[in-house]
């Protein structure tokens, strides 16, 4: 920060420079971020209207229809199976995930396990790999005509389950977000693992901790900021899932069109080309998310640190 | 999956102390590996490592085997033999529409590159700014900023894609290139802000001024290359950010020689519905598009610690 003295005696011209660097950012997010979220508010209030038999070709008017596209949206079942069928696949990825890369962290950190380089690098590594390929992959491992599981079941004589049927389709989408999750939280939660002060270990230590004991009663919690807040992160990412069930679409019939919520906004936007109802649910969508992310950090905050 | 932005989250525990704090702590912890050790536990906890490596490196070998096979020996040969045909499948990869995968592939680069660039260093003039200015609007500028974290790209995808369509601009290459570089404009310019208050101390600048220095000349010429680790690092996120977006140029484009790999894979395998015999392509494809990135990877490990680092420690 520049001394009291220094900004007195700045020329018009010197005070101008912090915002010349910022304009940038600023055109920017103005540009794609504002803008588009407008945009979309103004779209859901707007509609087309047909005059006539629709014939002529000035006869599709856009104006405006006030909350029509909304309780439009608010009633459509498919929306909503979207929204329920994605709370379901959150319910499960998140804590798997989360849990996971705790305990890949907590490993990391213990003065007990070995491998441990080589784990971080193997278990970060789908970090790297972009969700379409690692749908892609996955999808490749759930076929049974390629599956390298198929000669492994047949070999113990059962038959491979079928992985993208009604039933098991969720968690095999859901596999697909463990799997390139859970290397990135882990590497988050072990940093602040590390970073944590060395006299609290030895503290414990003296107490005659056990690690399993340390690592539930000293490293969870205080780590659980942190997890926290990756997990609300992690739910917020969630909610919005749409790369791996559209790429795994190509080779399987039960995942529909409309299977996730942002899947059914851009089926109602491209494919069904109403774009007013997709701008109405996208917005629905958005504030179920805020509303569902900002009660989330207030339960979990009043939980977590609420006694403190 | 929006990754990014966790480490944002993670920061907000944030304890002050030393760029480095973490290491001490970790040295002197690590002495202890000498005490006494339970071999049963190390055990436990050594497998338990090695069946997360194994679930996690599958699919990576799957492909590398994979790819090494004909489309026709894919459905019929054991999925652990290597085949032959991994310069086959090459060539015929290549010969896709006259070499249109290395297109793909030269757009990722140009994508994710460009966009990762752009946002770096509009994400370090602004963080240099917020750290080292005071300004009215300040404070409001960085606030409406991190709020950006919480939009849902939902909401942003479809309506710059109808907002560019009315300017005739959708479907080009900046109707990518600008909207990714944008999507990290909020973490960009928290760790922007963070990266230039730690490595760029008040002292020099205040002594270049005192030898005369115009501002943009400390800006760009001195504090930029003291942030220049910190701003690799931020690149690469981006870079990862905008390299793993689907959505944005998947509803953006319609031409397929404008696609980036992740959109043109998708749609041969959609192609795969009808033909399985295009899979060998797809799978041949799938291991090249992820094998630069692997390397990348190994290679600046430094760079992506030391942002995670920063992100979660600060």
């Amino acid at each position: 920060m520049p001394t009291s003295r220094s900004r007195r005696y700045r020329s018009l011209g010197t005070r101008a420079v912090p915002y010349a660097a910022i304009a940038p950012a600023a055109v920017l997010f103005a540009a794609f971020f504002a803008t588009p979220i407008g945009f979309a508010i103004y779209m859901s209030l707007r509609g087309v209207h047909v005059k006539g038999l629709g014939l002529d070709p000035h006869a599709r008017v856009e104006k405006w229809v006030g909350t029509r596209n909304y309780s439009q949206a608010l009633g459509d079942s498919e929306l909503w199976h979207g929204v329920l069928r994605t709370l379901a696949y959150g319910a499960f990825l998140l804590p798997v995930m989360l849990g996971l890369a705790l305990l890949f962290a907590l490993l990391l950190d213990s003065a007990r396990a070995r491998l441990t380089r080589f784990a971080r690098l193997a278990i970060f590594l789908p970090y790297a790999v972009p969700v379409v390929i690692a749908s892609l992959l996955w999808g490749f491992l759930y076929l049974p005509t390629v599956s390298p599981f198929q000669p492994l079941f047949h070999f113990l004589g059962v038959p491979m389950p079928d992985v993208l049927s009604n039933s098991t389709i969720l968690f095999s989408v859901a596999n697909v977000g463990i799997w390139g999750g859970t290397g990135y939280n882990m590497i988050v939660i072990y940093t602040s693992l590390t970073a944590l002060p060395a006299d609290v270990y030895e503290a414990a230590k003296l107490d005659g901790c056990s690690e399993i004991a340390l690592a539930v009663r000293v490293k969870i919690p205080m780590v659980a900021p942190a997890l926290v807040l990756t997990g609300l992160f992690s739910i917020i990412a969630t909610l919005q899932v749409f790369s791996e069930p559209t790429t795994l679409m190509p080779i399987t019939k039960t995942i529909s069109s409309t299977w996730t919520p942002l899947m059914k906004i851009y089926n109602d936007a491209f494919g069904r080309n109403d774009l007013y109802e997709a701008a109405a649910e996208a917005v629905v969508v958005a504030v179920m998310m805020l509303v569902l992310s900002f009660s989330l950090l207030r339960v979990v905050n009043k939980r977590a640190f609420g006694d403190n | 999956m929006a990754v990014v932005p966790v480490v944002a989250g993670a920061a907000d525990r944030a304890k002050p102390g030393p760029a480095g704090a973490g290491r001490p702590g970790r040295r002197s912890r690590r002495s202890r590996a000498g005490s006494p050790m339970r071999p049963a536990m190390s055990v436990t906890a050594t497998a338990l490592l090695a069946l997360g490596s194994v679930y996690t490196l599958l699919p990576v070998l799957w492909v590398l085997i994979a790819s090494t096979k004909s489309s026709a020996s894919l459905f019929t040969t054991s999925t652990a033999v290597p085949g032959g045909s991994l310069v086959a499948n090459v060539k015929q990869l290549n010969g896709y529409r006259s070499g249109l995968f290395w297109r793909w592939m030269a757009n990722t680069a140009l994508y994710a590159g460009g966009g990762a660039l752009l946002g770096t260093l509009v994400c370090g003039l602004a963080g240099f700014a917020l750290a080292k200015y005071r300004f009215r609007g300040k404070q409001l500028f960085f606030n409406v900023m991190l709020g950006g974290v919480m939009v849902p790209a939902v909401v942003l995808a479809i309506p710059t894609y109808l907002m560019l369509a009315k300017l005739n601009l959708a479907g080009g290459y900046l109707s990518v290139l600008l909207p990714s570089a944008a999507a990290g404009l909020p973490y960009g310019t928290y760790l922007g802000r963070i990266f230039a208050a730690s490595s760029v101390p008040d002292e020099i600048l205040e002594s270049g001024r005192i030898e005369g220095a115009g501002e943009w000349r400390l800006m760009l010429r001195i504090a930029m290359p003291m942030m220049a680790p910190g701003l690799a690092s931020m690149f690469l996120f981006q870079f990862v950010g905008i390299w793993n977006n689907f959505l944005l140029p998947y509803i953006m484009l319609g031409d397929d020689r404008k696609f980036p790999l992740t959109v043109g894979l998708y749609s041969l395998l959609n192609q795969g519905t009808y033909q399985p015999a295009v899979y060998n392509l797809v799978i041949t494809g799938a291991l090249l598009s992820v094998l630069p990135l692997i390397v990348l990877f190994l290679t600046l490990q430094r760079y992506w610690r030391s942002g995670i680092v920063t992100g979660a420690v600060k």
